[in-house]
């Protein structure tokens, strides 16, 4: 730092290796000036502007609107990741491109998607809802009497238990944050409470324990609590406004806040009340996590407390020293985030981080850290805390408890579940950022 | 549903919030009076329902009658899932079946032999969802029979063992003892 500016005596540096006061965000420019040390933003940098051009399009009509907007042709690498593009035999898995993104909320063509089997072309009008088992009377739904009930609706975030598996490896596998954590997403949801069809259905007092089952080809299920069936599950029919994507569960999905991605799911078609866990494939083979120890964990269902910086991310360059904003996601499937705290120097010093308002509950939630990037070598880590008081574990904390891997499985692979270890993102003096394990 | 259906619902919206907040206030399940709630679902009978019905409970709830040995089961194993599992079992474009292990020093391999905690798993399992490009085409005779043939190749049954309703669900499986549940404990 060259020098603080005498009119802003709060905006310093809050950790080491660049990183500065969250409050500078909140001023006007000459607040971040004072902090970083200039006359002002950006005129530290050389050369003036090109002179103005016309352009095109600024001197003949446009094209015509469409009946359903799609992005910009200039935008054609905002776009999913697809592991099985020609659906051979296998489940097919579809990452947002969080790098390329800002904010908080997923378009619902870049939602993440996992399916055993391609999505279902389901016809609405002839879908069906089952609730039976331990109710005083099984009922039938059509799409038309879901959508006669009284709705909800909330923000919240979906995360594939698999999501991050990546980080669990040994060498850190150099990919960018679609790869690393593409599989978390987060949409306004609207729907009918599913406590309100039970409570028709007349559900048995006693009950403990549901499962729920999906319309397409490998009908998958999964057994879930009823206890939180009557606190926040949702018969979700509405994305972000519009009625489902087909490839997140069109027309109708459950939505479990906070739980794991497998058990929110999609062209739900029945629900059973039944005595106990049914054991279900997705919840003995998948979605358990063995320990050291070799017995395996199962049913863990809330996505823990995580985050990571999704700019600057691998595969990013940056070109020279200067200002930038760390900008990341956090999230916490128990609650709200309480606080986001990131480090430039791998660890050593951490300052505290702008949480974008609002700051929802299980919803993700944007961070913003300003930094004087002094054209050094960098670490960058995130570290988000919930309201739960709990806290993202380091990475040497989270193979303590779940084993150390012995080898660098492929991009794709599923090695571990619920991975919620920080991510740490190394700056080159040239500017290229690279994972690196801090 | 049309415009005039969402006006008529709007009228109806507000009494209807209020019912179920009040029925929700009422803390469990049962308190809900059956007249406060819309009643949009219509009523089935389980026989109407059977079709959908094909949950398999760890305790054998569920299973239909039929049969299928071993031998049976490696005749339409072959024919219907060695192409993605392999011949015996030891996977290829898709996951390996059969062997693997998950102590030790070694790769862990999970397999149903060495981590699936429940036989009656792979009948529902198998009926539900393989084979992959045509779901819910084996009848419950050849489903019992490849489970018993993925059974046998891990060596979890004999050669001439039948698997029923009634023996599917006695089949102890070697990592039956390997999982902690987590919930309720850390929720």
């Amino acid at each position: 730092m060259k020098s603080k500016s005498p009119s802003d005596h709060s905006i310093e540096p809050v950790a080491g290796n660049g990183l500065l006061d969250r409050r500078a965000l909140l001023g006007r420019g000459a607040a971040l000036a004072g902090a970083i040390g200039v006359g002002a933003v950006g005129t530290s940098t050389g050369a003036a502007a090109e002179p103005l051009a016309v352009e095109p399009w600024s001197l003949a009509p446009g094209i015509t609107i469409p009946p359903y907007g799609v992005p910009s042709r200039f935008e054609d690498r905002t776009v999913r990741t697809l592991s099985n593009p020609k659906l051979e035999p296998r489940g097919s898995a579809a990452r947002t491109p969080h790098h390329l993104l800002n904010g908080t909320i997923t378009p619902n063509g870049l939602h993440f998607v996992i399916a055993r089997g391609g999505f279902p072309d389901i016809d609405p009008a002839k879908h069906k809802l089952l609730i039976h088992g331990r109710v005083k009377q099984p009922m039938v739904f059509t799409l038309d009497a879901l959508h006669r009930y009284p709705m909800v609706s909330r923000v919240t975030f979906l995360e594939c238990g698999g999501n991050s598996a990546p980080l669990w490896s040994k060498e850190p596998i150099q990919a960018n944050v679609q790869a690393l954590h593409g599989l978390v997403s987060c949409a306004e949801w609207t729907g009918v409470r599913l406590s309100t069809l039970f409570e028709e259905a007349g559900i048995d007092p006693t009950a403990e324990w549901f499962l729920a089952e999906g319309a397409d080809a490998p009908t998958m299920h999964r057994s879930i609590p009823v206890r939180k069936a009557m606190d926040d599950a949702i018969i979700a029919l509405y994305q972000n406004g519009e009625p489902l994507n087909p490839s997140n569960g069109y027309p109708v999905r459950l939505l479990v806040p906070g739980y794991e991605g497998n058990m929110n799911v999609k062209w739900l078609r029945r629900i059973k009340v039944v005595d106990g866990p049914i054991m279900a494939q997705n919840e003995t083979m998948a979605y358990t996590i063995l320990l050291p120890s070799g017995k395996a964990w199962q049913f863990y269902y809330p996505q823990e407390v995580k985050s990571f910086i999704t700019s600057p991310s691998p595969g990013m360059n940056l070109k020279d020293p200067g200002f930038y904003e760390i900008s990341g996601l956090s999230w916490s499937g128990n609650g709200r985030i309480s606080k986001v705290e990131v480090s430039a120097d791998g660890g050593k010093s951490w300052g505290l981080a702008a949480l974008q308002d609002p700051v929802l509950s299980k919803a993700l939630t944007r961070f913003r850290m300003p930094w004087n990037w002094d054209g050094s070598p960098a670490v960058l880590i995130s570290r988000a805390t919930d309201e739960a008081g709990n806290i993202q574990p380091s990475r040497a904390a989270f193979l303590a408890e779940r084993g150390a891997p012995k080898v660098t499985p492929g991009v794709g692979a599923f090695p571990m579940e619920h991975c919620n270890m920080v991510s740490s993102w190394g700056v080159s003096a040239k500017g290229e950022v690279s994972h690196v394990y801090a | 549903m049309s415009m005039r259906e969402t006006s008529m619902f709007e009228i109806r919206s507000t009494a209807l919030a209020m019912a179920l907040a009040f029925a929700a206030c009422g803390g469990t399940a049962g308190a809900a009076d059956a007249a406060d709630a819309p009643h949009f679902g219509k009523p089935i009978s389980p026989a109407d329902a059977a079709a959908w019905d094909i949950s398999i409970g760890p305790d054998g709830v569920g299973l239909p009658p039929g049969s299928g040995t071993p031998a049976q089961g490696a005749e339409v194993f072959a024919q219907k899932c060695a192409a993605c599992h392999g011949d015996k079992g030891q996977g290829g474009p898709n996951a390996r079946l059969v062997g693997g292990q998950i102590h030790g020093d070694g790769p862990v391999v999970k397999t149903v032999g060495s981590y699936w905690p429940y036989a009656t798993t792979l009948f529902d399992f198998i009926r539900r969802a393989m084979p992959w490009n045509a779901t819910k085409s084996l009848t419950d005779d050849e489903v019992y029979a490849v489970s018993a043939y993925v059974l046998r190749m891990n060596n979890v049954i004999g050669d001439s063992d039948v698997m029923d309703a009634k023996t599917l669900p006695q089949v102890k499986m070697p990592n039956r003892d390997g999982f902690i549940p987590l919930y309720p404990a850390k929720h």
